[in-house]
């Protein structure tokens, strides 16, 4: 034994891999993934009608009886949802557990069956990738490529499918087409992968690389392409840990690699990702409170209408009744910026820290006017909106505010609303 | 007592409290929409179960309620959190919740080969052999096992049900009046959840994990075609429950079916609601159907 796995079963995971990526990121924006798990256990009593009837244990018999119970088990989900009270949870579960149970009675016929030799119809619960031999992955080739050419070809209309069916009707795309072939192509994909990893984790191969994948990307061709991607690597993994690993089985293995996957995605990706928006919450958390100070220097120099003093620790603290502490961290993050200097004891805002803080303070005022003008709030009302609006109020924005408000000299208290550097009226005062 | 009728009245007595137990939990998750919140932690439990297995040191079948409990408990709070980060929707945080804790307890189960856990056992049961496992505490052969979890099972369910009535009913039909109204929604949401697990681990050893799905969804589908009062689709839930499990049990007395009893009960309770879907006289298909045709071509 080596500590590669058989060529063999590399190849049909990396098909498997792939194909589960690819329609799990078309069934995930469907929201079908537990569609998905209800059609892995509807095709159970399929199985074992065809081999029933067949008495033969060949793949492709076996994967035409899972596909017509499948569908049957699809349509009557369908069916009670349209034609009853109960909701899709509800049509899921029942179709599941009753299909799966049917499955399981027909099994243990099969056991009794004085010739049946159903040794292979066993696998499909739990799955074997060391079962994978070379017609079976000949195969799950075969339906592969057809499950991928599909996608490539129908692309577009899949995807309009997916994100607004009713515009693609419009469109003339023909919607129940489409959704019944996506419908067929997860009937497909689930089928060969029962053998491998079995009924429940499936689901499992085909949700969470594509949930992975999604976090990456906001496109669906780069979903597409990057689910397939993490699939084939996922599946890998799992294979590898199976063969190293004494009593490791490889189904869980793998949808235990692409859980872990997912998990770092979602916790990595750099727009989606959870550490991602911390940082940036963090970030933004900052950007408050050095913009807050820089608005409180200009308050007190409003006030006191002296622009070039320096001010206190305490003066500055008193503004927001912040503590000392904190006061200083923020002065020392503004100094960092080059926006305020340390002078007399006192600290004293630069050129460039007096225009930003000439400008938030225009962006709040602007922002009270513009809500007590137009949604008639009372100007004592506006002001803890304005204070965070100050924050997030882009340039573009800005101008248009003072196009709508036509370029206003004072906010609802009657307060001046800075128009730059505030140096005139200091001049005025020495 | 002839063992047979013993052995017969011991499997029955098991079901019907299975099928009662599960209907009472069960009819709240058909309303809330949350059927397959069962399917996920009957599966997702399996972790939870090894590890109670690991940890009690005489591997009392009792040890491993809270550890499967808490795994379920967990389940539950994972699939949520995942919805709520909105980062996946609904279906896809439970789908793949459910399978990596499956697959996470598949892999203990076969890397701790000492355990004497059947997983064929655990994932499909043996109702027929409740019979044969008793529950001796103390020394003291107390009859089977099953019989004394379910039993407790359901009285706890039934407890539940009937002590916090109007909090489950309202909570699940307006929760944001149950929360205007100081009954905790959230806390009712997680104790019905724990209660699940509680009931599904119970379940497993006579039922198996799969089909805990059927119990729980499947009566309860069937009594809210007929009734729009609750106590009534309760009752029916827990009914229909009883009924598939008799039904179920003719079946499977069939030679050939000789060994599944749960599986056929399971198939009992979808011809039961199957025949409720097509003759209920408002909600079922034939009356839907019929509607439908009298809108299109009135008289």
């Amino acid at each position: 034994m080596t500590w590669l796995p058989e060529w063999v079963v590399l190849e049909g995971l990396a098909i498997l891999g792939a194909t589960c990526g690819a329609v799990g990121s078309l069934a995930l924006l469907r929201r079908q993934n537990l569609l998905a798990d209800t059609l892995a256990h509807a095709a159970l009593p399929g199985i074992c009608l065809a081999y029933l009837i067949t008495g033969e244990k060949d793949l492709p018999l076996l994967l035409l009886g899972a596909a017509v119970s499948g569908t049957l088990g699809v349509w009557l989900i369908l069916a009670i949802v349209q034609t009853s009270r109960l909701k899709q949870d509800a049509a899921l579960g029942i179709v599941l557990s009753t299909f799966f149970a049917l499955g399981l009675l027909l099994l243990t016929y099969l056991q009794n069956f004085p010739a049946g030799n159903q040794a292979g119809l066993n696998t499909f619960i739990y799955g074997q990738v060391a079962y994978l031999r070379g017609d079976h992955v000949r195969w799950m080739l075969g339906v592969g490529v057809i499950v991928l050419f599909l996608i490539a070809l129908l692309y577009k209309e899949f995807k309009l499918v997916c994100f607004d069916p009713e515009y693609a009707q419009t469109l003339g795309l023909r919607r129940r087409l489409l959704e019944f072939l996506l419908a067929m192509l997860l009937v497909l994909t689930v089928l060969i992968s029962l053998r491998s990893v079995g009924v429940v984790l499936t689901v499992g191969l085909l949700t969470a690389p594509a949930a992975a994948a999604r976090q990456w990307t906001n496109r669906l061709s780069a979903m597409i392409v990057l689910a397939a991607g993490i699939g084939v690597v996922c599946s890998w993994i799992g294979a590898l840990w199976s063969q190293n690993v004494p009593l490791t089985p490889a189904g869980p293995a793998i949808v235990l690699t692409a859980s872990v996957f997912m998990l770092g995605s979602l916790l990595l990706a750099p727009r989606r990702g959870v550490l991602a928006e911390w940082l940036r919450q963090l970030a933004h958390r900052r950007k408050v409170r050095l913009e807050n100070l820089l608005s409180d220097f200009y308050r007190l120099g409003e006030i006191r209408h002296v622009w070039d003093r320096p001010w206190s620790v305490a003066d500055l603290a008193a503004v927001r009744g912040l503590t000392p502490d904190a006061v200083r961290r923020t002065l020392n993050d503004l100094e960092d910026a080059g926006l305020a200097v340390e002078s007399d004891g006192g600290w004293q805002l630069t050129q460039q820290g007096l225009d930003e803080a000439a400008r938030i303070v225009r962006m709040h005022r602007l922002w009270e006017l513009y809500l007590s003008r137009r949604l008639d709030l009372a100007a004592d009302h506006t002001h803890r909106d304005a204070e965070a609006m100050e924050h997030v109020l882009t340039p573009e924005l800005v101008a248009e505010l003072e196009a709508a408000l036509e370029h206003p000299e004072t906010d609802p208290q009657g307060k001046p609303i800075p128009r730059g550097r505030p140096l005139a009226e200091n001049h005025e005062r020495n | 007592m002839d063992p047979e009728l013993y052995r017969m009245s011991v499997v029955l007595l098991t079901g019907s409290l299975t099928a009662a137990a599960t209907a009472l939990v069960g009819s709240f998750l058909v309303l809330r929409r949350m059927s397959l919140i069962g399917d996920a932690i009957s599966h997702a439990i399996l972790p939870g179960v090894v590890l109670g297995f690991l940890l009690s040191t005489e591997r009392h079948p009792l040890a491993l309620f809270p550890t499967a409990a808490a795994t379920g408990v967990l389940t539950v709070w994972l699939i949520e959190t995942l919805f709520r980060s909105r980062r996946l929707s609904e279906d896809a945080s439970t789908a793949v919740v459910f399978p990596a804790l499956f697959a996470l307890g598949v892999l203990l189960i076969s890397r701790i080969r000492y355990v004497d856990l059947d997983l064929d056992c655990v994932i499909f049961g043996r109702i027929e052999d409740v019979d044969r496992r008793p529950l001796i505490l103390l020394g003291t052969d107390l009859g089977p096992r099953a019989l004394w979890m379910l039993g407790s099972m359901f009285v706890l369910d039934l407890l539940l049900v009937v002590g916090l009535w109007k909090e489950l009913k309202i909570g699940t039909f307006d929760p944001a009046l149950a929360e205007s109204l100081g009954l905790r929604p959230a806390w009712i949401h997680y104790l019905l959840m724990t209660a699940v697990s509680l009931t599904a681990i119970a379940a497993f050893e006579a039922v198996g994990a799969i089909l805990v799905v059927a119990f729980l969804v499947v009566p309860a589908a069937t009594a809210y075609l007929l009734t729009d009062r609750l106590w009534l689709m309760v009752a029916l839930a827990v009914g229909f429950g009883i009924a598939s499990v008799f039904v179920g049990y003719i079946l499977a007395s069939e030679p050939i079916l000789n060994s599944q009893g749960a599986a056929a009960m399971a198939v009992a309770a979808g011809m039961l609601f199957g025949v409720v879907w097509l003759v209920a006289p408002r909600h079922g298909l034939v009356a839907t159907l019929l509607r439908r045709r009298r809108l299109v071509k009135p008289e």
